[in-house]
Protein backbone atom coordinates (compact mmCIF):
# COMPACT_ATOMS: atom_id res chain seq x y z
CA UNK A 1 0.00 0.00 0.00
CA UNK A 2 2.96 2.29 0.61
CA UNK A 3 3.44 2.79 -3.11
CA UNK A 4 -0.26 3.45 -3.82
CA UNK A 5 -0.17 6.55 -6.06
CA UNK A 6 -3.84 7.02 -6.87
CA UNK A 7 -6.10 9.66 -5.27
CA UNK A 8 -7.09 8.65 -1.74
CA UNK A 9 -10.29 10.01 -0.19
CA UNK A 10 -9.92 12.37 2.73
CA UNK A 11 -12.95 11.87 4.99
CA UNK A 12 -14.83 14.80 6.50
CA UNK A 13 -16.79 14.60 9.77
CA UNK A 14 -19.93 13.98 7.71
CA UNK A 15 -18.47 11.15 5.61
CA UNK A 16 -16.31 9.47 8.28
CA UNK A 17 -18.95 6.82 9.15
CA UNK A 18 -19.02 5.75 5.49
CA UNK A 19 -15.25 5.22 5.45
CA UNK A 20 -15.33 3.55 8.87
CA UNK A 21 -17.83 1.17 7.27
CA UNK A 22 -15.75 0.29 4.23
CA UNK A 23 -12.76 -0.26 6.52
CA UNK A 24 -14.90 -2.70 8.52
CA UNK A 25 -16.11 -4.45 5.36
CA UNK A 26 -19.57 -2.84 5.29
CA UNK A 27 -21.20 -0.55 2.76
CA UNK A 28 -23.05 1.99 4.90
CA UNK A 29 -25.68 4.38 3.59
CA UNK A 30 -28.03 6.78 5.33
CA UNK A 31 -31.81 6.68 5.49
CA UNK A 32 -34.08 9.57 6.46
CA UNK A 33 -35.97 8.78 9.67
CA UNK A 34 -38.86 10.98 8.53
CA UNK A 35 -39.45 10.00 4.90
CA UNK A 36 -37.27 6.86 4.36
CA UNK A 37 -35.29 8.50 1.54
CA UNK A 38 -31.93 6.76 1.04
CA UNK A 39 -29.09 9.30 0.92
CA UNK A 40 -25.72 9.17 -0.87
CA UNK A 41 -23.21 10.87 -0.84
CA UNK A 42 -23.44 11.23 2.95
CA UNK A 43 -24.80 14.36 4.62
CA UNK A 44 -26.38 14.95 8.04
CA UNK A 45 -29.84 15.75 6.67
CA UNK A 46 -32.36 14.65 4.05
CA UNK A 47 -32.33 16.62 0.78
CA UNK A 48 -35.90 15.51 0.06
CA UNK A 49 -37.64 16.68 3.26
CA UNK A 50 -34.90 18.63 5.13
CA UNK A 51 -35.14 16.44 8.21
CA UNK A 52 -31.92 16.45 10.25
CA UNK A 53 -32.81 13.02 11.60
CA UNK A 54 -31.01 10.49 9.40
CA UNK A 55 -29.59 7.09 10.39
CA UNK A 56 -26.75 4.99 9.04
CA UNK A 57 -27.56 1.44 7.99
CA UNK A 58 -25.68 -1.45 6.40
CA UNK A 59 -26.59 -1.70 2.73
CA UNK A 60 -26.85 -5.02 0.90
CA UNK A 61 -23.81 -4.17 -1.23
CA UNK A 62 -25.75 -5.37 -4.27
CA UNK A 63 -26.74 -3.47 -7.36
CA UNK A 64 -26.52 -3.46 -11.12
CA UNK A 65 -24.10 -2.06 -13.64
CA UNK A 66 -25.77 1.18 -14.68
CA UNK A 67 -23.23 2.74 -17.08
CA UNK A 68 -19.50 3.07 -17.63
CA UNK A 69 -16.64 4.13 -19.86
CA UNK A 70 -13.45 2.20 -20.55
CA UNK A 71 -10.77 4.83 -20.05
CA UNK A 72 -7.75 4.66 -22.34
CA UNK A 73 -6.06 7.84 -21.00
CA UNK A 74 -5.13 6.86 -17.46
CA UNK A 75 -5.35 9.24 -14.55
CA UNK A 76 -2.08 9.65 -12.59
CA UNK A 77 -1.41 6.40 -10.75
CA UNK A 78 -3.56 4.30 -13.10
CA UNK A 79 -0.97 3.85 -15.86
CA UNK A 80 -0.54 0.11 -15.26
CA UNK A 81 -4.24 -0.58 -15.59
CA UNK A 82 -5.34 1.28 -18.71
CA UNK A 83 -7.68 0.66 -20.32
CA UNK A 84 -9.87 0.39 -17.24
CA UNK A 85 -13.59 0.84 -16.64
CA UNK A 86 -14.95 3.74 -14.63
CA UNK A 87 -18.42 2.60 -13.77
CA UNK A 88 -21.57 3.66 -12.01
CA UNK A 89 -23.49 0.99 -10.10
CA UNK A 90 -27.12 1.53 -9.22
CA UNK A 91 -27.43 0.13 -5.72
CA UNK A 92 -30.48 -1.97 -4.80
CA UNK A 93 -31.28 0.73 -2.23
CA UNK A 94 -31.49 3.34 -5.03
CA UNK A 95 -28.41 5.58 -5.09
CA UNK A 96 -25.82 5.67 -7.88
CA UNK A 97 -22.21 5.03 -6.86
CA UNK A 98 -19.09 5.53 -8.98
CA UNK A 99 -16.65 2.65 -8.78
CA UNK A 100 -14.26 0.34 -10.60
CA UNK A 101 -15.20 -3.17 -11.68
CA UNK A 102 -12.93 -6.00 -10.48
CA UNK A 103 -12.72 -9.73 -11.30
CA UNK A 104 -13.98 -9.04 -14.81
CA UNK A 105 -12.34 -8.25 -18.18
CA UNK A 106 -12.49 -4.54 -18.90
CA UNK A 107 -14.24 -4.99 -22.24
CA UNK A 108 -17.63 -4.02 -23.69
CA UNK A 109 -18.36 -7.73 -24.20
CA UNK A 110 -17.78 -8.63 -20.55
CA UNK A 111 -19.33 -5.48 -19.11
CA UNK A 112 -23.02 -5.74 -19.90
CA UNK A 113 -25.34 -3.07 -18.54
CA UNK A 114 -27.77 -4.25 -15.86
CA UNK A 115 -25.60 -7.23 -14.87
CA UNK A 116 -25.81 -7.99 -11.13
CA UNK A 117 -22.92 -6.60 -9.10
CA UNK A 118 -21.72 -7.01 -5.52
CA UNK A 119 -19.40 -4.87 -3.44
CA UNK A 120 -15.85 -5.78 -2.42
CA UNK A 121 -13.47 -3.66 -0.38
CA UNK A 122 -9.95 -2.77 -1.43
CA UNK A 123 -7.60 -1.37 1.25
CA UNK A 124 -5.59 1.52 -0.19
CA UNK A 125 -4.10 3.02 3.00
CA UNK A 126 -3.98 2.37 6.73
CA UNK A 127 -7.39 3.99 7.13
CA UNK A 128 -9.15 3.86 3.77
CA UNK A 129 -10.73 0.96 1.92
CA UNK A 130 -12.46 1.70 -1.39
CA UNK A 131 -15.75 0.08 -2.30
CA UNK A 132 -15.41 -1.67 -5.66
CA UNK A 133 -17.79 -4.00 -7.43
CA UNK A 134 -17.53 -7.38 -9.16
CA UNK A 135 -20.05 -9.44 -11.08
CA UNK A 136 -22.31 -11.12 -8.48
CA UNK A 137 -21.10 -14.63 -7.67
CA UNK A 138 -17.79 -14.14 -9.48
CA UNK B 1 -37.16 39.22 -17.75
CA UNK B 2 -38.96 41.63 -20.08
CA UNK B 3 -38.53 40.55 -23.71
CA UNK B 4 -36.16 42.66 -25.85
CA UNK B 5 -35.50 45.13 -23.02
CA UNK B 6 -31.76 44.52 -23.20
CA UNK B 7 -29.43 44.05 -26.17
CA UNK B 8 -25.94 42.78 -26.94
CA UNK B 9 -24.20 45.73 -28.62
CA UNK B 10 -20.58 44.61 -28.44
CA UNK B 11 -19.23 41.16 -29.24
CA UNK B 12 -15.78 39.87 -30.15
CA UNK B 13 -13.40 36.99 -29.72
CA UNK B 14 -9.68 37.20 -29.06
CA UNK B 15 -7.58 38.42 -31.97
CA UNK B 16 -5.93 35.02 -32.23
CA UNK B 17 -7.54 31.65 -31.66
CA UNK B 18 -6.12 28.18 -31.24
CA UNK B 19 -2.61 27.97 -29.82
CA UNK B 20 -1.53 31.26 -28.18
CA UNK B 21 1.60 30.49 -26.13
CA UNK B 22 2.53 34.16 -25.63
CA UNK B 23 -0.62 35.25 -23.75
CA UNK B 24 -1.67 34.54 -20.16
CA UNK B 25 -5.25 33.98 -19.06
CA UNK B 26 -5.84 37.56 -17.87
CA UNK B 27 -4.44 38.92 -21.15
CA UNK B 28 -6.86 36.75 -23.14
CA UNK B 29 -9.72 38.30 -21.12
CA UNK B 30 -8.33 41.77 -21.81
CA UNK B 31 -7.74 41.17 -25.53
CA UNK B 32 -11.32 39.97 -26.00
CA UNK B 33 -12.68 42.86 -23.90
CA UNK B 34 -10.72 45.47 -25.86
CA UNK B 35 -11.97 43.95 -29.12
CA UNK B 36 -15.58 44.05 -27.88
CA UNK B 37 -15.21 47.67 -26.74
CA UNK B 38 -13.73 48.60 -30.12
CA UNK B 39 -16.59 46.75 -31.81
CA UNK B 40 -19.16 49.11 -30.29
CA UNK B 41 -17.05 52.24 -29.71
CA UNK B 42 -16.75 52.16 -25.90
CA UNK B 43 -13.92 52.86 -23.47
CA UNK B 44 -13.38 51.20 -20.06
CA UNK B 45 -14.84 54.30 -18.36
CA UNK B 46 -18.14 53.63 -20.19
CA UNK B 47 -18.47 50.18 -18.58
CA UNK B 48 -20.12 49.98 -15.13
CA UNK B 49 -20.80 46.27 -14.86
CA UNK B 50 -18.37 43.32 -15.06
CA UNK B 51 -19.04 39.59 -15.16
CA UNK B 52 -16.67 36.71 -15.67
CA UNK B 53 -15.94 33.10 -14.72
CA UNK B 54 -12.72 31.20 -14.21
CA UNK B 55 -10.99 34.48 -13.38
CA UNK B 56 -11.98 36.92 -10.64
CA UNK B 57 -14.22 39.78 -11.86
CA UNK B 58 -12.17 41.98 -9.53
CA UNK B 59 -9.03 41.12 -11.48
CA UNK B 60 -10.70 41.68 -14.85
CA UNK B 61 -12.20 45.02 -13.78
CA UNK B 62 -8.95 46.30 -12.31
CA UNK B 63 -6.85 45.07 -15.21
CA UNK B 64 -9.06 46.95 -17.67
CA UNK B 65 -9.43 50.08 -15.52
CA UNK B 66 -13.13 49.64 -14.80
CA UNK B 67 -14.85 50.73 -11.58
CA UNK B 68 -18.08 48.72 -11.57
CA UNK B 69 -21.37 49.24 -9.75
CA UNK B 70 -22.41 45.69 -10.67
CA UNK B 71 -20.25 42.54 -10.37
CA UNK B 72 -21.15 38.93 -11.24
CA UNK B 73 -18.67 36.16 -10.52
CA UNK B 74 -21.06 33.29 -11.23
CA UNK B 75 -18.80 30.36 -12.07
CA UNK B 76 -20.68 27.17 -12.86
CA UNK B 77 -18.51 25.93 -15.71
CA UNK B 78 -18.68 26.55 -19.44
CA UNK B 79 -22.25 27.89 -19.47
CA UNK B 80 -21.41 30.62 -16.92
CA UNK B 81 -21.54 33.24 -19.69
CA UNK B 82 -25.15 32.36 -20.49
CA UNK B 83 -25.95 32.98 -16.83
CA UNK B 84 -23.96 36.24 -16.94
CA UNK B 85 -26.09 37.43 -19.89
CA UNK B 86 -29.25 36.52 -18.00
CA UNK B 87 -28.13 38.26 -14.80
CA UNK B 88 -26.86 41.30 -16.70
CA UNK B 89 -30.22 41.71 -18.41
CA UNK B 90 -31.96 41.68 -15.05
CA UNK B 91 -29.38 44.06 -13.56
CA UNK B 92 -29.72 46.56 -16.42
CA UNK B 93 -33.50 46.49 -16.13
CA UNK B 94 -33.20 47.06 -12.38
CA UNK B 95 -30.77 49.97 -12.81
CA UNK B 96 -27.80 48.29 -11.15
CA UNK B 97 -25.66 49.10 -14.18
CA UNK B 98 -26.13 50.60 -17.63
CA UNK B 99 -23.39 48.80 -19.59
CA UNK B 100 -22.18 45.33 -18.64
CA UNK B 101 -19.02 43.67 -19.94
CA UNK B 102 -18.83 39.86 -19.85
CA UNK B 103 -15.41 38.35 -20.48
CA UNK B 104 -13.90 34.93 -21.04
CA UNK B 105 -10.26 33.98 -21.51
CA UNK B 106 -8.66 30.61 -21.13
CA UNK B 107 -5.24 29.21 -21.87
CA UNK B 108 -6.73 25.73 -22.14
CA UNK B 109 -3.98 24.39 -24.38
CA UNK B 110 -0.86 26.36 -23.44
CA UNK B 111 -1.79 26.74 -19.73
CA UNK B 112 -0.08 30.16 -19.47
CA UNK B 113 -1.00 31.72 -16.13
CA UNK B 114 -3.66 29.05 -15.65
CA UNK B 115 -4.67 27.19 -12.50
CA UNK B 116 -4.61 23.46 -11.88
CA UNK B 117 -7.39 20.96 -12.42
CA UNK B 118 -8.60 18.36 -9.97
CA UNK B 119 -10.86 18.20 -6.91
CA UNK B 120 -9.63 18.40 -3.31
CA UNK B 121 -9.31 14.99 -1.66
CA UNK B 122 -11.87 15.99 0.99
CA UNK B 123 -14.50 17.20 -1.52
CA UNK B 124 -17.32 14.85 -2.42
CA UNK B 125 -15.81 14.42 -5.90
CA UNK B 126 -12.43 13.76 -4.28
CA UNK B 127 -13.90 11.08 -2.04
CA UNK B 128 -16.43 9.42 -4.29
CA UNK B 129 -15.26 9.87 -7.90
CA UNK B 130 -11.53 10.68 -8.22
CA UNK B 131 -10.30 7.47 -6.48
CA UNK B 132 -11.70 5.47 -9.42
CA UNK B 133 -9.40 6.98 -12.01
CA UNK B 134 -11.71 9.48 -13.61
CA UNK B 135 -9.25 11.73 -15.44
CA UNK B 136 -11.14 14.83 -16.43
CA UNK B 137 -14.10 15.40 -18.73
CA UNK B 138 -13.28 12.76 -21.41
CA UNK B 139 -13.67 9.95 -18.87
CA UNK B 140 -16.51 11.48 -16.84
CA UNK B 141 -18.83 13.53 -19.05
CA UNK B 142 -19.13 10.42 -21.20
CA UNK B 143 -20.20 8.00 -18.47
CA UNK B 144 -23.99 8.30 -18.91
CA UNK B 145 -23.92 7.56 -22.65
CA UNK B 146 -23.91 3.74 -22.64
CA UNK B 147 -27.10 3.96 -20.59
CA UNK B 148 -28.63 6.24 -23.23
CA UNK B 149 -27.51 3.81 -25.96
CA UNK B 150 -29.14 0.85 -24.22
CA UNK B 151 -32.41 2.58 -23.33
CA UNK B 152 -32.95 4.66 -26.47
CA UNK B 153 -31.09 2.76 -29.19
CA UNK B 154 -28.39 5.29 -30.06
CA UNK B 155 -25.75 3.62 -32.27
CA UNK B 156 -22.00 4.23 -32.49
CA UNK B 157 -22.49 5.37 -36.10
CA UNK B 158 -25.11 7.94 -35.06
CA UNK B 159 -22.85 9.30 -32.34
CA UNK B 160 -20.04 9.61 -34.88
CA UNK B 161 -22.32 11.47 -37.30
CA UNK B 162 -22.56 14.40 -34.84
CA UNK B 163 -18.85 15.06 -35.39
CA UNK B 164 -19.13 14.56 -39.17
CA UNK B 165 -21.89 17.17 -39.53
CA UNK B 166 -20.09 19.71 -37.38
CA UNK B 167 -16.97 19.31 -39.46
CA UNK B 168 -19.07 20.29 -42.49
CA UNK B 169 -19.86 23.58 -40.76
CA UNK B 170 -16.24 24.05 -39.69
CA UNK B 171 -15.16 23.65 -43.30
CA UNK B 172 -16.99 26.91 -44.03
CA UNK B 173 -15.27 28.78 -41.18
CA UNK B 174 -11.72 30.09 -41.80
CA UNK B 175 -11.11 30.43 -38.03
CA UNK B 176 -12.01 26.81 -37.25
CA UNK B 177 -9.19 24.65 -35.88
CA UNK B 178 -10.13 21.57 -37.93
CA UNK B 179 -11.65 22.08 -41.40
CA UNK B 180 -10.97 18.95 -43.47
CA UNK B 181 -14.07 16.83 -44.15
CA UNK B 182 -14.41 13.57 -42.19
CA UNK B 183 -16.64 10.50 -42.52
CA UNK B 184 -18.37 8.29 -39.97
CA UNK B 185 -15.70 5.71 -40.75
CA UNK B 186 -12.94 8.24 -39.96
CA UNK B 187 -14.55 8.96 -36.59
CA UNK B 188 -14.96 5.28 -35.74
CA UNK B 189 -11.34 4.61 -36.72
CA UNK B 190 -9.94 7.46 -34.64
CA UNK B 191 -8.11 6.65 -31.40
CA UNK B 192 -10.18 5.32 -28.51
CA UNK B 193 -10.29 7.83 -25.64
CA UNK B 194 -12.91 6.43 -23.28
CA UNK B 195 -15.14 3.73 -24.76
CA UNK B 196 -17.56 4.41 -26.41
CA UNK B 197 -15.88 7.78 -27.21
CA UNK B 198 -13.18 8.17 -29.81
CA UNK B 199 -10.89 11.13 -30.38
CA UNK B 200 -13.04 12.83 -33.02
CA UNK B 201 -16.05 12.69 -30.69
CA UNK B 202 -14.20 14.76 -28.06
CA UNK B 203 -13.71 18.52 -28.09
CA UNK B 204 -10.51 20.30 -28.97
CA UNK B 205 -8.31 21.86 -26.30
CA UNK B 206 -7.27 25.34 -27.41
CA UNK B 207 -6.52 28.89 -26.20
CA UNK B 208 -8.77 31.88 -26.72
CA UNK B 209 -11.40 34.16 -25.32
CA UNK B 210 -14.43 36.28 -26.03
CA UNK B 211 -16.36 39.22 -24.63
CA UNK B 212 -19.87 40.65 -24.82
CA UNK B 213 -21.23 44.09 -23.96
CA UNK B 214 -24.89 44.53 -23.02
CA UNK B 215 -26.98 47.64 -22.52
CA UNK B 216 -30.65 48.62 -22.50
CA UNK B 217 -32.57 48.30 -25.76
CA UNK B 218 -33.35 52.02 -25.63
CA UNK B 219 -29.61 52.85 -25.63
CA UNK B 220 -28.74 50.12 -28.13
CA UNK B 221 -29.91 52.14 -31.13
CA UNK B 222 -27.14 54.70 -30.47
CA UNK B 223 -24.42 52.10 -31.10
CA UNK B 224 -22.76 51.43 -34.46
CA UNK B 225 -23.52 47.70 -34.30
CA UNK B 226 -26.76 45.91 -35.12
CA UNK B 227 -28.43 45.17 -31.75
CA UNK B 228 -29.08 41.57 -30.77
CA UNK B 229 -32.00 41.61 -28.34
CA UNK B 230 -32.39 39.18 -25.45
CA UNK B 231 -35.72 37.45 -25.92
CA UNK B 232 -35.72 34.74 -23.28
CA UNK B 233 -33.35 33.29 -20.69
CA UNK B 234 -33.02 30.24 -18.46
CA UNK B 235 -30.61 28.65 -16.04
CA UNK B 236 -30.45 25.72 -13.66
CA UNK B 237 -28.16 23.22 -11.96
CA UNK B 238 -28.31 19.54 -11.16
CA UNK B 239 -25.23 17.96 -9.53
CA UNK B 240 -21.47 18.54 -9.33
CA UNK B 241 -20.94 14.76 -9.65
CA UNK B 242 -21.86 13.11 -12.94
CA UNK B 243 -22.45 9.83 -11.09
CA UNK B 244 -25.27 11.50 -9.16
CA UNK B 245 -27.19 12.62 -12.24
CA UNK B 246 -30.81 11.60 -11.71
CA UNK B 247 -31.49 10.23 -15.20
CA UNK B 248 -28.52 9.16 -17.34
CA UNK B 249 -30.55 9.70 -20.52
CA UNK B 250 -31.61 13.30 -19.89
CA UNK B 251 -30.27 16.41 -18.17
CA UNK B 252 -32.58 17.97 -15.59
CA UNK B 253 -30.62 21.23 -15.79
CA UNK B 254 -31.16 21.31 -19.59
CA UNK B 255 -34.89 20.70 -19.24
CA UNK B 256 -35.42 23.36 -16.59
CA UNK B 257 -33.21 26.00 -18.21
CA UNK B 258 -34.64 25.40 -21.69
CA UNK B 259 -38.27 25.54 -20.62
CA UNK B 260 -37.70 28.75 -18.68
CA UNK B 261 -36.11 30.38 -21.71
CA UNK B 262 -38.84 29.27 -24.12
CA UNK B 263 -41.56 30.40 -21.71
CA UNK B 264 -39.94 33.81 -21.34
CA UNK B 265 -39.45 34.23 -25.07
CA UNK B 266 -42.97 33.15 -25.91
CA UNK B 267 -41.83 31.38 -29.06
CA UNK B 268 -42.32 27.89 -30.44
CA UNK B 269 -39.56 25.56 -31.65
CA UNK B 270 -40.59 26.20 -35.25
CA UNK B 271 -39.67 29.89 -34.78
CA UNK B 272 -36.00 29.05 -34.17
CA UNK B 273 -33.75 29.74 -37.18
CA UNK B 274 -30.40 28.87 -35.64
CA UNK B 275 -29.23 26.83 -32.68
CA UNK B 276 -25.98 26.52 -30.75
CA UNK B 277 -25.61 23.59 -28.33
CA UNK B 278 -22.46 23.41 -26.26
CA UNK B 279 -20.75 20.28 -27.60
CA UNK B 280 -17.87 19.31 -25.35
CA UNK B 281 -18.56 15.76 -26.57
CA UNK B 282 -20.67 14.32 -29.38
CA UNK B 283 -23.56 13.24 -27.16
CA UNK B 284 -24.41 16.73 -25.96
CA UNK B 285 -26.31 17.88 -29.06
CA UNK B 286 -28.32 14.65 -28.84
CA UNK B 287 -29.26 15.17 -25.19
CA UNK B 288 -29.99 18.89 -25.65
CA UNK B 289 -32.10 18.53 -28.81
CA UNK B 290 -34.39 16.29 -26.75
CA UNK B 291 -34.20 18.13 -23.43
CA UNK B 292 -34.94 21.47 -25.14
CA UNK B 293 -37.91 19.92 -26.93
CA UNK B 294 -36.69 20.04 -30.53
CA UNK B 295 -36.89 16.25 -30.77
CA UNK B 296 -38.88 13.56 -28.98
CA UNK B 297 -37.05 11.19 -26.62
CA UNK B 298 -34.71 8.93 -28.53
CA UNK B 299 -35.15 10.73 -31.86
CA UNK B 300 -32.37 13.34 -31.84
CA UNK B 301 -29.67 11.05 -33.26
CA UNK B 302 -31.90 10.16 -36.19
CA UNK B 303 -32.72 13.85 -36.66
CA UNK B 304 -29.01 14.61 -37.03
CA UNK B 305 -28.36 11.49 -39.14
CA UNK B 306 -31.04 12.58 -41.63
CA UNK B 307 -29.26 15.89 -42.21
CA UNK B 308 -31.58 18.30 -40.44
CA UNK B 309 -28.75 20.11 -38.67
CA UNK B 310 -26.20 20.23 -41.49
CA UNK B 311 -25.68 23.12 -43.94
CA UNK B 312 -28.97 23.55 -45.80
CA UNK B 313 -30.92 21.57 -43.17
CA UNK B 314 -34.01 22.90 -41.45
CA UNK B 315 -32.31 23.49 -38.07
CA UNK B 316 -28.73 24.76 -38.57
CA UNK B 317 -26.81 23.62 -35.47
CA UNK B 318 -23.35 24.60 -34.23
CA UNK B 319 -22.58 26.58 -37.36
CA UNK B 320 -19.09 27.64 -36.24
CA UNK B 321 -18.02 23.99 -36.15
CA UNK B 322 -18.61 23.71 -32.39
CA UNK B 323 -16.33 22.56 -29.63
CA UNK B 324 -15.60 19.47 -31.73
CA UNK B 325 -14.06 21.41 -34.65
CA UNK B 326 -14.03 25.19 -34.06
CA UNK B 327 -12.35 25.67 -30.70
CA UNK B 328 -12.75 24.68 -27.05
CA UNK B 329 -10.70 26.46 -24.43
CA UNK B 330 -12.46 24.73 -21.54
CA UNK B 331 -15.43 27.06 -21.00
CA UNK B 332 -16.89 27.07 -24.50
CA UNK B 333 -20.22 28.81 -23.77
CA UNK B 334 -18.81 32.20 -24.75
CA UNK B 335 -18.06 30.99 -28.29
CA UNK B 336 -21.59 29.65 -28.73
CA UNK B 337 -22.93 33.09 -27.77
CA UNK B 338 -20.48 34.80 -30.15
CA UNK B 339 -21.72 32.66 -33.05
CA UNK B 340 -25.36 33.44 -32.23
CA UNK B 341 -24.52 37.14 -32.30
CA UNK B 342 -22.70 36.80 -35.63
CA UNK B 343 -25.63 34.93 -37.16
CA UNK B 344 -28.11 37.59 -36.00
CA UNK B 345 -25.86 40.39 -37.21
CA UNK B 346 -25.55 38.62 -40.54
CA UNK B 347 -21.76 38.37 -40.30
CA UNK B 348 -21.16 34.65 -39.70
CA UNK B 349 -18.75 32.81 -42.02
CA UNK B 350 -21.42 30.14 -42.57
CA UNK B 351 -24.34 32.56 -42.50
CA UNK B 352 -27.86 31.15 -42.16
CA UNK B 353 -29.83 33.30 -44.63
CA UNK B 354 -32.31 35.61 -42.90
CA UNK B 355 -31.78 34.20 -39.39
CA UNK B 356 -34.00 36.11 -36.94
CA UNK B 357 -34.08 33.95 -33.81
CA UNK B 358 -31.06 32.12 -32.40
CA UNK B 359 -30.60 30.05 -29.25
CA UNK B 360 -27.35 29.43 -27.40
CA UNK B 361 -27.64 26.56 -24.96
CA UNK B 362 -24.78 25.83 -22.61
CA UNK B 363 -23.68 23.14 -20.22
CA UNK B 364 -21.50 23.66 -17.15
CA UNK B 365 -19.31 21.00 -15.57
CA UNK B 366 -20.47 17.53 -16.55
CA UNK B 367 -24.25 17.93 -16.74
CA UNK B 368 -23.76 20.04 -13.59
CA UNK B 369 -25.33 23.29 -14.76
CA UNK B 370 -27.04 24.87 -17.73
CA UNK B 371 -27.88 28.24 -19.24
CA UNK B 372 -30.06 29.09 -22.24
CA UNK B 373 -30.23 32.42 -24.08
CA UNK B 374 -32.75 33.14 -26.84
CA UNK B 375 -31.88 36.15 -29.00
CA UNK B 376 -33.45 38.03 -31.89
CA UNK B 377 -32.44 40.81 -34.27
CA UNK B 378 -36.01 42.08 -34.61
CA UNK B 379 -37.15 44.82 -32.26
ZN1 LIG C 1 -36.57 12.88 4.28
Amino acid sequence: MADYRKPIPQPTPETQPFWDGTKAGELRLQRCDACSNVIFPPRPFCPRCASRSVSWFKATGKGKLWSYVINHRPAPGFEQEAPYAIAVVKLDEGPHMMTNIVDCPQTPEALQLDMAMEVVFQPVSETISLPKFRPAGA
Amino acid sequence: MKQKSVAIVGAAETTQMGIIPDMSVIELHADAALNAMADCGLKPSDIDGVATAGESPVAVAHHLGITPTYVDGTSVGGCSFMLHVRHAAAAINEGLATTVLITHGESGRSRVGAGRFGPAAASLQGQFEAPYGASGPPSMFTIPVLRYMKELGLTHEQLAMVAVVQREWAGMNPRASFRDPITVEDVLNSRMIAYPFRLLECCLVTDGGGALILTSASRAKDFPTKPVYILGTGESTETPMVSQMEDFTSSKAFRVSGKKAFDEAGISHADVDHLMIYDAFAHLPIYALEDLGFCKRGEAAGFIWEGNTRPGGKLPLNTNGGGLSYMHSGMYGMYALQESVRQLRGTAPAQVPGAKISISHGVGGMFAASGTIIMTNEK
